[in-house]
């Protein structure tokens, strides 16, 4: 079913659609196929018969909930700009036999809520899942409030918690069907529904808890999760031009954790490389250092990502350059990290 | 007549002698726990003795045994830690084992100071980091509303924990929902931990603050058994358009005279000679 977009066009005095260009909150949704993707695959959990009630806290067109509730309004609630009472919630929606899902700005959703999804989600056992979306430094200039460089950490570290980073749209709808009966909590990770598409509809890799392999190198693997995927094959395509033999992992479920994924990788590369749009401490690099140490794997890891600090305010794909996120500043690490005698990378 | 479904709606006074009786029943059974415990929340929890037998044997819809049936009223307790009274009224209930309550707060024992619904048959939601529950109890009151199930939502509030500014999001989406089976009491006893609620942040004016955000109000003195009967059953068979706060004026530590003079007592435990008085007192053998 397709749904009219034309409400979403911005318009004149005389009711006529504005240049070409002009964009505002509703019509940016057009320009953010992954969130224009993420109302869909809700509406289609329903249309699944699937318990769903989606919550959103005043941000229906900032994340793609307006197709749901226009699909499904009785299963669409509004509650403002309340994040935790969106949260608690949810938790009382759970109770009677829903599957809430909650939609939130992941600096608002993992950071401001944390206490209630700890005590109200995590630690009762109720089945919601969380959906935060415009992760990492996604949100670029709107800075620091805005950013969500911890909330991989945070979510971690609470008991009965599923943490999912889906590297594009087709892996999020994958995934969300995939977890739509698990029956504790999971926090799914998104950025800002524009990130390239790393797979195809229907990729049978994609599965809940197993790492995808893409390549397998002696030199070095590349362990990504989410947005920082796609620019991570970038990499290891033009490290592999060098003569580098260079693997790479989306580990999109980081808790739990694919293990024997990691272990492999550990014993078939001589160092491995982790990539995420998050704090190197407490998040991807970090589950995947406990694994080498809890499994005795003496390999050379470089963790790679916003090094314990706020990100510098600039466009996404600035910040992306910047912070060598992006395809090329991802193999600049990698090549500065894989020279002869390197412990680790300096490469700044 | 633990199980109250159908309960007749006249207050006859065997019901409210019944519910007098398991007030007194609520009370004692908290010194004894506390004793096991050596440490516990004497005065919040005799605040709302009356509150919560009243509940549990005059209104609450439920099923003796039968914790998980789906369509009972809810209860839900945002002052979680007076869930040592809570406990001997669910097991009264017949939801658990009884001889649980003899283990109180002891290693492995279900029963903590603060209340967990996954170890406590009949607790309807765990609680004890203040305003969360107004909103579960609000996901509950819209869930039933989303599942065609016919049941009322409780939600005690202690009055020092309507600081909470989640309180207030749940009241204002409440509100503006009209979820009519929603009921906010609030235990309004007066103190919270550092003194008198209303000399560290005023609450006041309350009732005007839950009719600003779209809520009906009553005010009842929160140890009047037959008061708070009739406000509670007359909510629910009015099924009103908009959810209901019952502000119970009450006395921490109601019951034991120099509990109710120190707000020092919202926690701490009593030696064996203290501890024989107060029950003594509490039997009214004094």
């Amino acid at each position: 079913m397709n749904l009219n977009t034309d409400s979403l066009i911005p318009r004149g005095a005389d009711g006529r659609p504005l240049a070409e260009g002009s964009w505002h909150i509703p019509s940016m949704l057009l320009k953010s196929p992954g969130l224009l993707a993420l109302g869909e695959q809700l509406s289609g959990l329903v249309d699944n018969g699937e318990p769903v009630v989606v919550l959103t806290p005043d941000l229906s067109y900032s994340n793609g909930l307006w197709a749901f509730r226009e699909r499904h309004p009785d299963r669409y609630l509004q509650l403002g700009v309340s994040e935790q009472n969106s949260v608690s919630v949810a938790a009382g929606l759970a109770t009677t036999g829903l599957r809430p899902y909650v939609t939130g700005f992941a600096s608002f959703l993992a950071l401001l809520c944390c206490e209630q999804i700890r005590t109200d989600l995590a630690y009762t056992k109720q089945p919601v899942r969380l959906i935060g979306h415009h992760s990492g430094i996604t949100f670029g200039f709107y800075g620091t409030s805005h950013h969500a460089t911890e909330d991989i950490a945070i979510m971690r570290s609470i008991a009965n918690m599923t943490v999912v980073a889906p590297a594009d749209h087709v892996a999020m709808g994958a995934l969300l069907k995939a977890y739509a009966d698990h029956p504790l909590p999971v926090y799914f990770r998104m950025g800002r529904g524009r990130e390239p598409l790393v797979y195809e509809p229907d990729d049978e890799r994609i599965r809940p808890g197993r790492a995808i392999v893409h390549a397998v190198g002696d030199d070095l693997t590349i362990i990504a999760t989410g947005t920082t995927v796609h620019p991570s094959l970038l990499a290891a395509e033009e490290l592999r031009a060098e003569g580098h033999s260079v693997g790479v992992i989306d580990l999109h479920t980081i808790k739990p954790l694919d293990v024997a994924a990691v272990r492999a990788a550990a014993e078939g590369s001589r160092a491995l490389m982790t990539v995420e749009e998050h704090n190197v401490q407490g998040g991807l690099g970090g589950a995947v250092a406990e694994t080498l140490t809890d499994h005795g794997l003496g390999v050379r890891l470089l963790r790679h990502g916003i090094r314990d600090e706020y990100a510098l305010i600039g466009p996404p794909t600035h910040l992306y350059r910047h912070y060598r996120l992006d395809g090329p500043g991802i193999a600049e690490e990698a090549r500065a990290f894989l020279e002869p005698g390197r412990i680790t990378s300096d490469a700044r | 007549m633990p199980a109250s479904e159908g309960a007749s709606l006249t207050t006859s006074s065997e019901v409210v002698e019944r519910i007098r009786e398991r007030a007194r029943f609520v009370r004692l059974e908290t010194v004894r726990l506390i004793s096991i415990a050596k440490t516990g929340h004497y005065s919040s929890t005799f605040s709302c003795a009356e509150i919560l037998a009243t509940l549990y044997y005059g209104v609450l819809r439920l099923r003796h045994g039968d914790p998980s049936w789906p369509d009972r009223d809810r209860f839900v307790m945002g002052k979680g830690h007076a869930a040592v009274g809570l406990y001997p009224i669910l097991a009264d209930h017949g939801f658990f084992d009884p001889e649980l309550l003899d283990g109180y707060t002891r290693l492995g024992n279900p029963l903590g100071d603060h209340p967990d619904m996954t170890r406590v048959p009949g607790c309807d939601f765990s609680s004890g980091s203040l305003g969360h529950n107004l909103s579960v109890g609000l996901g509950m009151a819209l869930g039933a509303r989303m599942t065609g199930r016919d049941f009322n939502v409780y939600a005690l509030l202690g009055d020092g924990e309507l600081h909470e500014g989640q309180i207030w999001e749940a009241a204002a989406a409440a509100g503006h929902y009209g979820v009519g089976n929603l009921v906010a009491i609030v235990d309004r006893n007066g103190y919270c931990l550092d003194g008198k609620v209303d000399d560290i942040i005023t609450i006041e004016p309350l009732a005007d603050r839950w009719r600003a955000f779209g809520w009906n109000v009553v005010e009842v003195d929160g140890h009047d058994v037959p008061a708070l009967l009739d406000t509670l059953l007359s909510i629910r068979d009015e099924a009103p358009a908009k959810p209901t706060a019952v502000i119970a004026h009450t006395v921490k530590g109601k019951g034991v005279g120099f509990m109710e003079r120190d707000f020092g007592w919202h926690l701490g435990w009593l030696a064996e000679q203290d501890e024989a008085a107060v029950i003594r007192e509490l039997k009214g053998e004094k």
